[in-house]
């Protein structure tokens, strides 16, 4: 009886910031909860990020603390995380990051180069800026420290298992490297001495990113060795005819990969001939593809778990509601606001300005149509 | 009886509606591709003033005991629930910062401000029927509307609605006038009721309970300002809105002008139901650019900071297609509103005028009944003007018949 009344005033008291990302102490949403009953409908959250833009939880947020340059066109950057970031990821794994350029948020997701640490809190990802990157430009070039990003959590399957097994092999290209460099890290960290054959390309010495570290732990006396392959001389490896040579015994090694769909499609082709799908886990940065005209696409509907073809000409909200969702509606003319909903992946065009729209905005579905293939969080 | 034909009544062809429309359009598209990191600050220096105000208001009030303080605390309160309700809740729909999960601070919920005013007031705006916000179901506020016994009412009931304006705006959710046309059932009243019950003990909770108790033996004096905090935002809401939508000019329609209705002549509609009153800057921000009605209908969804500079391209335009901008003093605007409540509380039979040809209310009849009066469409050929409303209202009020 007791009990249940406490368990009761708990339940009241959390109410108003049940749905608070509280990564590392629940309890403080007793806390919160009980003093949004003096800030409601805002959450103390709202008001305490007035005086340190961190002190929120309602969305994670970050600091940019340090920006540093690792190659011609690619810089680490350290981020400072907010209230409710959770420290505890996997190395491997990545995190997404919205910069407010212009008045518009921009988002992307990035490999944490960093790992996990008990005292040491923040985090850091390496962006190589290319040239139709429009967010890795502005990080790589433009974020002075202090800037306050948008975090999202970190997640992913590219990881190590703990522990690692004893013998591996990385084969990584040009930024394919950062997920890779976590993983290496935190070995060293952790003092795991596993077997790892590194084969990493880049075209040529100066664009390797980490070139000095990976070189100290070749020379080291950890189990690393690295195959360091410049394209700008040799060319791309030719997996299949050379894999044997360079590293004999890689059907016995559980294998990582990342890095640019060429390779990645060469390497799932090798290891399918001998049978090794299983062995393999693999990392595909997808570029962003926005030069898609409104065309239409496939449209996919995240938590219904539907999908449906529609065109360039048929507004997402009438293409919810012919597969059968119950979409939310209002005026169906984009004024009213009702009919907003998150686009997880992919691209819509706001069919009256031709305005696209990216991962992670909030569009109109009356009016936005699939702008290739999406998907929505509905 | 209200506006049946849009372009009959504005003296405008088919074609230059058309052409009005696209010229809006142009207008939309300009602000949007313009829309940058200038409009984002805007909104975040709204939001960061707004929740100062507030947390000074509250800080100042603690010490309430004190006339200064309750003075200070009272007037910030009452500030900062001004700028968060015309600015902030009404005006922000933007949906890259949180159209959909911002909630209010009043007692109206804003899910069903969403479905009532973004919806069904800017879609079916003064459309006698359907747009509920005509008289909100408690006033008779046009001609057009059938006069019943408890209209006599209407003054009383405009000042109680000023006082709970809150109140009023939370109750609008409930649909009453729907439940009363049989159109929604009692269950789905009541759960509207729970919904609205539900906000109304956290807002209750927070100004009367809270507040009152964290500031100890002050609690009398913080509870009265919190009370009077929430009056001053109850009149001036109030005043706001029924300057931007009930003054002389602010035209009615029927369902028959909705049915068939174009793009351009939605933009048409909303352009004559709607009504300015002239602003400066500050006056501006505190009435949540709401003086800029017509633009705000016009265009509900783009950032009220840019209402101003679009504001002076409408009037272009309304001069370019000789159409009425309706605008004037606050005062002078709400005294027109208030004149039709009172004239309204009686029936039509004590009126002069017909809801054809009313102050408050006007038809394209009022064209045709009165014989001599040419329609005159299209472009004068003396002077190359187009030939719109406004001359036609004049040619009306030279050719010597009296109207009102």
């Amino acid at each position: 009886m007791c009990s249940l009344s406490l368990r009761n005033l708990t339940r009241w008291s959390e109410a108003p910031a049940k749905d608070v990302e509280t990564a590392t102490t629940p309890k403080i949403n007793l806390l919160r909860g009980l003093a949004a009953r003096a800030t409601t409908p805002l959450l103390p959250d709202d008001y305490l990020k007035l005086l340190n833009p961190l002190w929120s939880a309602r969305e994670l947020r970050g600091q940019v603390v340090d920006v540093q340059r690792e190659t011609e066109n690619s810089a680490t950057v350290t981020i400072k995380p907010g209230w409710g970031f959770s420290g505890d990821y996997k190395p491997g794994q990545y995190v997404g990051i919205g910069l407010r350029i212009d008045g518009k948020l921009h988002w992307r997701s990035y490999s944490l180069t960093s790992i996990p640490r008990r005292h040491e809190k923040l985090i850091s990802i390496t962006v190589k800026a290319t040239p139709e990157g429009f967010l890795s430009t502005h990080l790589v070039n433009g974020v002075e420290p202090g800037t306050i990003v948008r975090l999202a959590a970190p997640q992913g399957d590219f990881a190590l298992p703990d522990p690692p097994p004893a013998k591996l092999l990385l084969v990584t290209a040009g930024s394919g490297i950062t997920p890779v460099m976590a993983m290496l890290r935190s070995m060293a960290q952790r003092g795991h001495d596993s077997d790892v054959v590194h084969i990493h390309s880049a075209p040529s010495a100066q664009d390797v990113i980490f070139h000095d570290e990976l070189q100290a732990l070749h020379g080291g006396a950890s189990g690393y060795a690295l195959h360091l392959n410049l394209t700008g001389d040799a060319g791309h490896l030719d997996f299949a005819g050379k894999l044997d040579t360079l590293v004999p015994d890689w059907r016995e090694r559980p294998t990582w990969a990342c890095g640019p769909p060429a390779m990645l499609d060469d390497i799932e082709g090798v290891w399918a001939d001998a049978g090794l799908e299983d062995s393999l886990h693999m990392e595909r940065f997808v570029i962003a593809r926005t030069d898609k005209g409104g065309e239409g696409g496939t449209v996919t509907f995240g938590v219904s778990d539907k999908t449906i073809e529609a065109d360039g000409a048929t507004s997402l909200l009438e293409a919810g509601e012919q597969a059968g969702i119950q979409m939310p509606f209002g005026c169906r003319m984009g004024i009213c606001q009702s009919c907003v909903l998150p686009l997880e992946s992919g691209h819509v065009r706001d069919i009256r300005s031709g305005r696209e729209h990216g991962e992670g905005d909030r569009i109109q579905t009356c009016i936005s149509a699939a702008s290739g293939d999406c998907t929505l969080k509905i | 009886m209200a506006i049946s034909d849009i372009k009959a009544y504005t003296h405008l062809t088919p074609e230059d509606v058309e052409a009005l429309g696209r010229e809006l359009d142009a207008i939309r598209t300009d602000i949007e591709e313009s829309r940058g990191e200038k409009d984002a600050r805007y909104i975040r220096r709204a939001i960061q003033l707004q929740r100062g105000l507030a947390a000074g208001g509250r800080i100042a009030l603690f010490g309430s005991r004190n006339k200064v303080a309750w003075t200070a605390g009272t007037a910030m309160l009452a500030l900062a629930k001004i700028i968060e309700n015309m600015e902030l809740g009404h005006n922000i729909s933007d949906p890259e910062i949180h159209s959909t999960e911002w909630e209010w601070d009043t007692t109206s919920p804003t899910v069903h401000w969403k479905k009532s005013h973004n919806f069904i007031h800017h879609k079916y705006t003064n459309i006698v029927g359907i747009d509920d916000d005509i008289g909100y179901g408690i006033m008779r506020l046009t001609r057009d509307q059938r006069w019943e016994r408890w209209m006599i009412a209407n003054p009383v009931n405009n000042i109680l609605l000023g006082t709970l304006f809150e109140w009023g705006v939370a109750a609008h959710g409930l649909e009453i006038t729907r439940y009363r046309k049989g159109e929604k059932s009692m269950a789905e009243v009541r759960k509207d009721l729970k919904i609205i019950g539900k906000k109304v003990g956290k807002q209750v909770g927070k100004d009367y309970i809270v507040f009152p108790a964290l500031t100890g033996r002050a609690w009398k004096h913080t509870l009265g300002a919190n009370a009077v905090a929430n009056l001053i935002r109850n009149y001036w809401s109030y005043m706001v809105i029924f300057c931007g939508h009930f003054p002389d000019g602010a035209e009615k329609f029927t369902k028959e002008e909705y049915e068939n209705e174009t793009q351009a002549e939605w933009y048409l509609r909303q352009m004559l139901g709607s009504a300015n009153f002239n602003a400066g800057p500050l006056m501006a921000f505190m009435s949540g650019n709401l003086c800029y009605q017509i633009e705000h209908h016009l265009f509900p969804d783009l950032p009220s900071n840019r209402y101003a500079e679009i504001g002076e391209r409408v009037r272009a335009l309304c001069e370019k297609y000789d159409l009425p901008y309706t605008t004037g003093p606050f005062l002078r605007q709400y005294a027109q509103s208030f004149w039709t409540i009172l004239k309204l509380a009686l029936p039509n039979r004590f009126l002069k005028a017909t809801s054809d040809d009313a102050p408050e209310t006007n038809s394209e009849l009022k064209f045709r009944i009165r014989d001599g009066v040419k329609e005159t469409f299209g472009v004068d050929p003396a002077t190359g003007k187009r030939r719109g409303l406004r001359t036609a209202v004049r040619e009306l009020q030279t050719s010597g018949v009296a109207s009102g």
